[in-house]
C-alpha cells in the first residue's frame, strides 16, 4: 500500500487504494479551494469564540463580544419608544381636541391609535370600525354618547354601562313590554317608523304618537332626536343599531337589547385611549 | 531587404499552448505583458482616459436644478429615492428606464460583437481598463517584461521588497480612490469627501470603499487575466454572437507561415517561408497571456496588442502590415483556400503574392459594407427601437400624477340624513423641483362633493392644495352623495388634479360604492 503508484494515462500518482483493479488518482485540491478551506476553520475559531457558540452541559458559551439576540431586540424596541418619546410626551400633555389641531401629532396619533385599534376594538367594531348589529359604525355621523373629541375619549375611557367602573356611561331603556300593550307597542314602532321612512299602516301613525308623548319624550326628545346625556339615540335619522323598519323598532321597544362597553384606561392607558379617540374622531364622523 | 536574424526572440510559453493542453486547475502561470505600442496602443490609451475620466469625474459636475433639487449632474439619492441625471429626474416607479437602459446596454453590446468582435472586452470593460491602469502602475515601478519577470524570479532583496511594497501600496492607493468614487454617486460629493475625511461620513461609505478597494486590488492587481478567462461569462457568450463576418483578431497564417527564425536559410534551400519570423513578439504583449498564432481562442479578448508588436516587427523588417489583423473568418478562409491552392498543399504564402512580393488582387481584405449585414441590421433596429420608446416615453411622461386608494373596509358608510359617503386616499404627486398649487376636482358623480380630513377646505367638488417640491402628497378625501342622487351601488367618476399655472393635468377613474338599498 506504502509503494506509490503513478498512473499510466494521465501521470498523476494515486492515493494507493485499489478496487478491483480501478485506481483512486491523487489529484490536489485546487489551491485556492484550499486556502479558503483553512481560511473558514480560521474564521469559525474566531466567530465561536466572539459569538454565542460552544454547548455546555446546561447552556453555552456567552462570546466574548456579549452578543445576544435578546439584547438586540430590547434595544431596537428602546430606540423605537425613544424614537416616539417626543410624540408621546406631546399626546400626554395635550388634550384630543388639542391633539386634532398638531398636523404631526395628529397623524401618529392616528397611526397609533389605528394598531392599538386592531388589536382591542375590532371584536366588536370590525376592523374597518364599520360595527355590525348592535355595534356602532364609528365611520358615521351618528354618536349616542356625543362625537367630540373629548367626548369620545370619555366613553372609550369609561365604558358603557361597566359594572366596574364607577364613571361609567349608564342608562337603561325599560322593557316596555311589560309597561304597554302590544297594540301600543305597535303603534309606537309605526310612529318612529315613519319618522326617517314610509310604514305600512299610516293609521297607527297618529296613536304611536300619542304612546311616544307619554312613555318616550322623556329621554328621545319631543322631536324624537335623542339625548346624547343618556345616550338615546335620534329616531329620525337613518342610522339604526338594531335594525330599521317597525318590526325590528318593536323588538327593541318590548325587551330592549343594550350593549356594553369596557372601561379602556386601566388596560391601555390614558396615552393609547388618546390615540385611539383621535383615530376614531379621524374616521369621518368626528364633530 | 534587411537582415532579419537581428531580431532577438523574446522567451515565452502561453498558458493554454495547443501542443501541451494542460488541466484547468493549475497554478497560474505568471504573465508579464511587455509594453506595447502602435495605434491600437494608442487608441486603448485613449479609451482609457475617457472612461476613467467619466468615471472619477462625473459625480462632481453640476447642474442647476432650483433651490429644490440637488445640483449634483448624476446623483443616486437612495434616503430620498430620487435619481438624477443631468436634466432627468426619475422616481422609484420610472426605473423600468434604467432596465431599458440595460436592455439597450445588451443589444448594443451583441451589435458590436457581432461587427467587430469582443471590442469590449479589448477597450473599454472596466476589468481590462483597471488591469491597464495596474500594469502602468507596475511597470512604471518594476520596469517592463524582462525586469519585472528577472525580479520576480530573484531572491527577496530589500530592492525587491521596496519595489513590490511600493507597487502594491499604489494598487491600493488605486482601489481606494475606485472605491471612493464610487460612493461619491450616492451623496452631495463635496459634503461626502469633508466627512470622509474626518471620520463622520455613514459606516456603508466606508464599507462601500473597503469592498470596492478589496474588489478592484484583487481583480486589477492579483487576478487580472483570471477574472476574463475564469469569472465572466462573457467568453463563453461570444461565439453565439460571433460569425463569419464578424471582426476578430486574426493571425494571418496564410501568409505567416510556414514559420521561421531562419528565413533566409530556408529559403535558400528552396523551401517556401512566410512572413512570421517567431519572434514571439505578439505573445509577450499579450495581458492574457496567450498565442493568438493558435487561433481565435476563449482567452483572446481582442485588445489587438500583438497587432501593434507584430506591426513594429513588420515595418521593422519592410513587410506588409496585418500579419495579425483585424480579420473576418470569411476573409481569412478565402485567403487561406488561397495559400493552400484550394486544399491540394500545405501553405504556400507564395501563392497569395505575385511575382515582384506584393499581394495579388485575389486576396480578400475587410471591406466596411461587411459590418451592415442582416444580423446588424436587426440589433441595430432593436437597439433604436428601444431607445426611441424610451425617448417618447421620457419626453411625454407626467409629472404631475395622482393615485387613488378606495377605502374597502367599509367600502361605503351610511350618514344620519341617509347619503352614503365613500372614503379615498388620494395620493398626489408633484414630479418636478417646484412647489405647486394643485387643483383637485370631482367629475361626475352628480350631487356628491367632497371634504379633506384634517384641512378646512369647505365641502365642494373641487379644492386646492399646496404640495411641496418633488414630493408625494396623501389626502384623505370624503365623498359623499345625497341618497336621492344614487342610482346604481357602483358608479364611476372622475378625480381630476391640475396646475393651472403650466396647465399639467391627470385624470383617476374612481368608483363610488353604495348599498343595494340606496338606489
Amino acid at each position: 500500500m506504502s509503494d506509490e503508484h503513478i498512473d499510466e494515462v494521465s501521470g498523476v500518482s494515486t492515493t494507493g487504494h485499489e478496487w478491483d483493479g480501478i485506481r483512486e488518482l491523487n489529484n490536489p485540491l485546487p489551491r485556492w479551494w484550499v486556502i479558503t478551506f483553512y481560511v473558514t476553520i480560521a474564521w469559525a475559531l474566531v466567530y465561536t469564540t466572539a459569538y454565542p457558540a460552544w454547548p455546555m452541559l446546561t447552556s453555552a458559551t456567552k462570546g466574548m463580544l456579549g452578543y445576544s439576540s435578546r439584547k438586540d431586540v430590547k434595544n431596537d424596541l428602546a430606540a423605537a419608544e425613544a424614537a416616539k418619546g417626543k410624540y408621546v410626551a406631546a399626546i400626554q400633555a395635550k388634550s384630543v381636541s388639542e391633539i386634532l389641531t398638531d398636523d404631526a401629532l395628529r397623524e401618529f396619533a392616528v397611526a397609533a391609535g389605528a394598531a392599538a385599534f386592531k388589536v382591542n376594538c375590532t371584536q366588536c367594531h370590525g376592523s374597518g370600525a364599520q360595527g355590525s348589529k348592535g355595534f356602532p359604525n364609528l365611520n358615521d355621523d351618528d354618536w349616542l354618547w356625543g362625537g367630540s373629541p373629548d367626548q369620545i375619549k370619555q366613553t372609550i375611557t369609561h365604558g358603557l354601562r361597566f359594572a366596574s367602573d364607577p364613571d361609567t356611561r349608564l342608562s337603561e331603556m325599560p322593557a316596555f313590554g311589560d309597561i304597554i300593550t302590544a297594540d301600543q307597542i305597535a303603534q309606537v314602532s309605526a310612529y318612529v317608523a315613519s319618522l326617517s321612512g314610509k310604514v305600512r299602516d299610516a293609521s297607527l301613525i297618529q296613536p304611536g304618537a300619542k304612546v311616544f308623548a307619554e312613555n318616550c319624550v322623556a329621554c328621545h326628545g319631543d322631536n324624537a332626536k335623542g339625548n346624547r346625556e343618556f345616550g338615546a339615540p335620534d329616531l329620525t335619522d337613518a342610522i339604526w343599531l338594531y335594525g330599521s323598519g317597525e318590526t325590528a323598532i318593536a323588538a327593541q321597544v318590548r325587551a330592549p337589547k343594550q350593549g356594553v362597553m369596557p372601561a379602556w384606561v386601566g388596560r391601555l392607558g390614558e396615552i393609547k385611549v388618546k390615540e385611539l379617540a383621535v383615530y376614531v374622531h379621524s374616521l369621518g364622523g368626528g364633530e | 531587404m534587411r537582415d532579419k536574424t537581428q531580431l532577438t526572440r523574446l522567451e515565452t510559453e502561453t498558458v493554454n499552448a495547443a501542443k501541451t493542453r494542460k488541466p484547468l486547475y493549475a497554478a497560474r502561470q505568471k504573465i508579464f505583458p511587455k509594453r506595447a505600442s502602435g495605434n491600437f496602443r494608442r487608441f486603448k490609451w485613449l479609451v482609457m482616459t475617457i472612461t476613467l475620466g467619466i468615471y472619477y469625474l462625473t459625480a462632481w459636475l453640476h447642474w442647476d436644478r432650483g433651490p429644490f433639487a440637488p445640483d449634483q449632474a448624476v446623483l443616486l439619492d437612495l434616503t430620498n429615492r430620487r435619481f438624477y441625471f443631468f436634466f432627468i429626474e426619475i422616481w422609484p416607479q420610472e426605473f423600468f428606464y434604467v432596465a431599458g437602459l440595460l436592455v439597450m446596454a445588451g443589444v448594443g453590446l451583441f451589435l458590436i460583437t457581432s461587427a467587430v468582435g469582443r471590442a469590449w472586452c479589448g477597450y473599454a470593460c472596466p476589468q481590462t481598463v483597471w488591469v491597464d491602469l495596474f500594469l502602468v502602475v507596475e511597470r512604471a515601478i518594476e520596469g517592463d517584461r524582462n525586469a519585472r519577470m528577472k525580479l520576480d524570479a530573484g531572491p527577496w532583496t530589500a530592492r525587491k521588497l521596496m519595489l513590490r511594497v511600493s507597487k502594491h501600496a499604489i494598487w491600493l492607493v488605486i482601489g481606494a480612490a475606485t472605491g471612493g468614487a464610487w460612493i461619491f454617486y450616492f451623496a452631495d460629493a463635496p459634503t461626502l469627501v469633508g466627512e470622509l475625511f474626518t471620520g463622520t461620513a455613514a459606516p456603508v461609505a466606508y464599507i462601500t470603499i473597503a469592498v470596492l478597494t478589496a474588489t478592484t486590488y484583487t481583480f486589477g492587481g492579483l487576478m487580472r487575466e483570471q477574472v476574463c478567462t475564469y469569472m465572466c461569462p462573457w467568453p463563453r457568450i461570444q461565439a453565439a454572437m460571433l460569425d463569419e463576418n464578424s471582426l476578430t483578431v486574426t493571425y494571418n497564417d496564410w501568409r505567416g507561415e510556414p514559420r521561421s527564425r531562419h528565413a533566409k536559410k530556408v529559403q535558400a534551400s528552396g523551401q517556401s517561408v512566410g512572413d512570421c519570423v517567431d519572434c514571439n513578439a505578439c505573445v509577450a504583449v499579450c495581458p492574457m497571456g496567450i498565442d493568438i498564432r493558435d487561433g481565435q481562442q476563449l482567452e483572446c479578448i481582442t485588445c489587438a496588442l500583438c497587432i501593434d508588436a507584430c506591426d513594429g516587427v513588420m515595418d521593422k523588417l519592410g513587410k506588409e502590415r496585418g500579419l495579425i489583423s483585424y480579420a473576418t473568418l470569411s476573409d481569412y478562409n478565402a485567403n487561406m483556400m488561397l495559400a493552400i491552392a484550394g486544399g491540394s498543399s500545405s501553405i504556400n504564402p507564395s501563392l497569395v503574392r505575385t511575382a515582384v512580393g506584393t499581394f495579388s488582387d485575389q486576396v480578400a481584405h475587410f471591406h466596411i459594407r461587411k459590418i451592415f449585414r442582416p444580423r446588424t441590421y436587426v440589433y441595430m433596429g432593436l437597439w433604436s427601437l428601444i431607445g426611441l420608446g424610451l425617448l417618447y416615453s421620457l419626453l411625454t411622461r407626467d409629472r404631475l400624477e395622482l393615485n387613488v386608494l378606495h377605502d374597502r373596509n367599509p367600502q361605503f358608510v351610511t350618514l344620519s340624513d341617509g347619503s352614503i359617503r365613500n372614503g379615498y386616499s388620494v395620493k398626489l404627486l408633484n414630479m418636478i423641483p417646484e412647489p405647486r398649487t394643485i387643483v383637485v376636482t370631482m367629475q361626475g358623480l352628480e350631487g356628491a362633493d367632497m371634504v379633506v380630513v384634517g384641512d378646512d377646505i369647505p365641502a365642494g367638488r373641487s379644492f386646492a392644495i399646496p404640495v411641496e417640491p418633488d414630493r408625494l402628497k396623501t389626502l384623505k378625501v370624503f365623498v359623499r352623495q345625497p341618497a336621492d342622487q344614487i342610482h346604481a351601488p357602483a358608479q364611476t367618476f372622475k378625480f381630476r388634479v391640475e396646475d393651472k399655472a403650466s396647465f399639467e393635468s391627470n385624470e383617476y377613474a374612481a368608483t363610488f360604492n353604495a348599498p343595494e338599498a340606496a338606489k
